[in-house]
């Protein structure tokens, strides 16, 4: 008898052990997100909400546990509550946890109908991704992108620009080199791939998406933080994912401007832009 | 007290269809190696399953060395490196656990549990187990093919898994891969027909649904799942074969692969994703929803108390399969699918939320003024609860969309779905070898070895996962064969990896401790008799230990109870038995 006992004891020390050792170890794990450079604090913050109420629910469930095992422990003789059901009791855990849930779920989708309403003001920036190395496009003075069809890949034209098409000729081409960003200017990040999937991320930004071929993806951010920041790939994309690196750098706007006024336009770089476009079509 | 299934009057209904003769095996080779009997191909299933599954867990050793100890060895490199990480992925997820829960666990208990002879079709669930074999053997095969088994990810995700920047993208590897999904899936679909058909046609007399243990409860609806996923992972599989072999475009948008214009035009890769995802999602509760019936059972039986709220776990599992196939998407939130599916995927992955919670909270209030057996089933069902409660909240965090875009692709993900469907249903795994082998062998295994077995595992394993989260929070990417040279990353992080790395090594050392343990007590175990356990369902009341061919002797169990009635006021006993018809003052008054 003293030994179940002390079997029940150590059971539900272990529990309660896992359970203040959990907590303690994220009061004071040295290991946390990175300080934020975008407008998307509120996913930080929706991360901390989330790890409050599930945090809570942890805590409450196995501590519960911890005392049923220390409480409820065999005894010879002693006989279980028989109880299969009880109606009342199951509503309540019902309503309990669809509040927790509409806690979780409200704000969330929320700051999500934010986040895929991309402010009109938003300047586009072009991301294009490839095995395993990132090139960027920004749209020149007139302040749009050209279009663009991996079809129209060459080594002249190594992100496949439209070269029929006015707003491509003034588009900055940012090869091999690191992209800059303005400070408090909201941005479209334009996502393409020339090759696989692949996904943009810089941590610092909180906000990512994938590349896919074929399809222009995007997402929306505006740069809080001057800083320089390292460009990750989040997508395997084959043996090169973990080593496709690059940088991004968020100037004030004086830097970026004179940053800006020293990079190439599509028009400059291409030798001949006489490239017939139908040619290529019927030929990829 | 509420009114319930116990309260059944202690009688039958009449047979409805006369008994079919049984088949009978004449010789060695159909008794044992070619057999019909569902007993015996359970046991070739889980035999073939953990074999493959250690070498997952070899695999999985070889992970860890790298992210433990990067640049050490140099026979890891980035190419091997992805090799075993889809492997390992592709045969826990697949050939382990698919395999072990519905193959071994079903067909051992299914026919057991609800008082039938055999699976309905026993030459088709021969087959079935002979296709598995195959498909593993392709699947181990492509090990030694030139260039290797695919680096792809366990997703495959097109265009990368078959193009030449991915190992055994342009070898064997990719091929064999899909070649053995899609014999996999067949063999399952004969396996998977026939439990189904059993459990709806096979039961006795007296069994009605509402009577089933939550076991038979939870193979049963995972595999109405399965049956219902994995077609789309089959069309999947053969569109990316023929994209890969006839160069198709089903899934290969037009691309430059180094430079070079390629043949395809106008696939879509999203829509693999799709079709993936929808197998996908619901395949998570295939494996979970057996490890729910299989721990609810564990816990009313050692605790010595009905299981709280059977109406609601019935429903629960049944809502949580159905809920499962309208929640795919949330594995493709950054996919760069339409911003405006998140909306919906995630209201209904947080949905789920609900009943799965439920199911949590009937398993600890089944604790609740039980009397608690701490014996090794118990323990991995505990152990079972911590885990899987750990996985489902922080599945809040990625099912919730916006909180997703900062953590998917992070370690935070590999940290979650290892704990929701890696440890704990493997938990349940162990803990229901530890309750059942008594009636496969005869006798116990090793009380103590599987206590030791049990600790290592499960505390070995919380301190791998858990930590693991932080390393996401960070932002350290998943598929990382190595930390890289990024300023964000705190060198810490580095010697947490090397910590994460000896728990790993030490809790799949902790395995072998399993196996022989096993070996041990099939020859020197206690015996067990019948019912050790003093369990209520039917394949405890067998009148052979291990079960005679046939299962029953020459009557079939008539059922008068629902599985739980432990502890019954007033009842002699603190258990009767589903085919104990009892006095009409015991159970039956409530």
């Amino acid at each position: 008898m003293a030994r179940q006992k002390g079997i029940s004891m150590g059971v539900a020390l272990a529990i309660v052990i896992i359970v203040i050792g959990s907590v303690l170890f994220h009061l004071f794990s040295p290991w946390w997100w990175t300080p934020i450079a975008t407008n998307w604090g509120f996913m930080d913050d929706m991360i901390s909400l989330t790890f409050w109420i599930t945090g809570i629910v942890y805590v409450v469930i196995l501590l519960f546990v911890a005392y049923c095992v220390y409480k409820f422990q065999y005894r010879e003789g002693r006989v279980a509550a028989y109880e299969p059901e009880n109606t009342k009791l199951e509503i309540w855990l019902t309503v309990l946890t669809s509040v927790g849930v509409v806690a979780l779920l409200a704000p969330g989708l929320f700051v999500w109908f934010q986040f895929v309403n991309v402010p009109e003001e938003a300047t586009e920036v072009e991301v294009v991704g490839q095995q395993w190395f990132w090139s960027f496009r920004l749209p020149g003075a007139d302040g749009k992108l050209g279009t663009a069809d991996n079809r129209l890949i060459s080594e002249d034209n190594i992100l496949g620009i439209n070269p029929n098409d006015p707003y491509g000729q003034d588009d900055i081409i940012i090869d091999g080199n690191d992209l800059h960003l303005a400070a408090g200017q909201p941005v479209k990040m334009l996502l393409r791939s020339v090759d696989v999937l692949h996904n943009f991320y810089v941590p610092e930004f909180r906000a990512k998406m994938d590349m896919v071929p074929g399809m222009i993806t995007y997402f929306w951010m505006e740069p809080t933080r001057v800083g320089t920041y390292d460009v990750l790939c989040a997508e395997l994309c084959g043996v090169g994912h973990g080593y496709m690196g690059g940088t991004v750098l968020i100037d004030t706007v004086e830097d970026y401007d004179l940053w800006i006024s020293e990079q190439t336009t599509f028009a400059e770089m291409t030798t001949n832009t006489g490239i017939e476009f139908t040619n290529l079509v019927e030929d990829p | 007290m509420v009114e319930t299934e116990n309260t059944s009057p202690p009688s039958v209904p009449p047979a409805e269809v006369e008994e079919v003769e049984l088949y009978h095996a004449t010789s060695f080779w159909t008794k044992y190696v070619f057999s019909q009997d569902a007993k015996i191909i359970a046991i070739q299933y889980s035999g073939v399953a953990i074999a493959i599954g250690f070498v997952a867990l070899v695999l999985s050793s070889l992970i860890r060395l790298q992210l433990g100890f990067p640049e050490m060895f140099d026979f890891i490199t980035p190419e091997t490196y992805y090799q075993f990480v889809t492997m390992h992925g592709m045969i826990m997820v697949v050939y382990l656990l698919t395999a072990l829960f519905l193959g071994g666990f079903g067909n051992y208990l299914i026919p057991l549990m609800i008082g039938a002879r055999d699976m309905s079709f026993p030459y088709v669930n021969m087959l079935s187990f002979w296709i598995y074999f195959l498909a593993v053997l392709v699947l181990v095969g492509s090990f030694f093919v030139p260039g290797g088994p695919t680096g792809a990810g366990w997703t495959l995700y097109p265009p990368q898994a078959i193009l030449s920047g991915t190992p055994g993208g342009k070898g064997l590897g990719i091929i064999l891969m899909l070649v053995s999904l899609a014999l996999f899936i067949v063999g399952f679909t004969m396996g998977g027909l026939n439990y189904v058909v059993t459990v709806l046609q096979g039961r006795t007399r007296g069994m009605t649904m509402m009577r089933l243990p939550l076991t038979v409860w939870g193979i049963f609806t995972a595999t109405v799942l399965a049956l219902l996923a994995f077609p789309a992972l089959l069309v999947a599989t053969v569109m990316m074969l023929f994209d890969r072999l006839l160069e198709t475009s089903f899934f290969m948008p037009s691309l430059v692969e180094f430079g070079d214009q390629l043949s395809y035009g106008g696939g879509s890769p999203i829509l693999f994703q799709h079709l993936f995802w929808f197998f996908g999602h619901p395949e998570v509760y295939i494996v979970a929803l057996p490890a729910f019936g299989i721990v609810s059972d564990l816990i009313s039986t050692h605790a010595r108390k009905n299981i709280f709220g059977y109406r609601m776990m019935v429903w629960a599992i049944v809502g949580i399969g159905a809920l499962s196939f309208i929640v795919w998407a949330h594995h493709m939130y950054v996919s760069g699918m339409h911003p405006y599916f998140g909306f919906f995927f995630a209201t209904t992955t947080l949905i789920i939320a609900v009943p799965t919670a439920l199911k949590v909270y009937n398993w600890i209030l089944t604790l609740w003024n039980g009397n608690i057996h701490l014996n090794t089933p118990m323990l991995f069902s505990l152990g079972f609860i911590v885990t899987f409660l750990n996985g489902g909240l922080t599945g809040l965090f990625l099912g919730n969309v916006i909180v997703d875009i900062p953590l998917s692709d992070t370690m935070f993900v590999v940290a979650h779905f290892h704990m929701v469907m890696g440890v704990a249903p493997i938990l349940v795994v162990f803990g229901a070898i530890y309750h059942w082998f008594p009636k496969i062998s005869g006798r116990m295994l090793h009380e103590g070895l599987g206590k030791i077995h049990f600790w290592v595992t499960f505390v070995g394993s919380y301190l791998i996962f858990f930590p693991m989260h932080y390393i996401g929070l960070v932002g350290v990417p998943r598929r990382y064969p190595e930390l890289g040279d990024a300023a964000f990353i705190p060198d810490s992080v580095a010697t947490l990896n090397s910590f994460i790395s000896l728990a790993a090594f030490t809790v799949g050392v902790a395995q072998i401790l399993f196996l022989y343990n096993v070996f041990w007590s099939l020859r020197k175990g206690r015996p067990s008799g019948s019912n050790p356990w003093r369990a209520t369902t039917l394949e405890w009341q067998t009148p052979h230990t291990p079960p005679a061919h046939g299962n029953f002797g020459p009557e079939l169990p008539l059922v008068y109870r629902w599985p739980y009635d432990y502890s019954v006021p007033g009842a002699a006993e603190d258990f009767l038995a589903q085919n104990d018809p009892g006095s009409l003052d015991s159970g039956s008054s409530t």
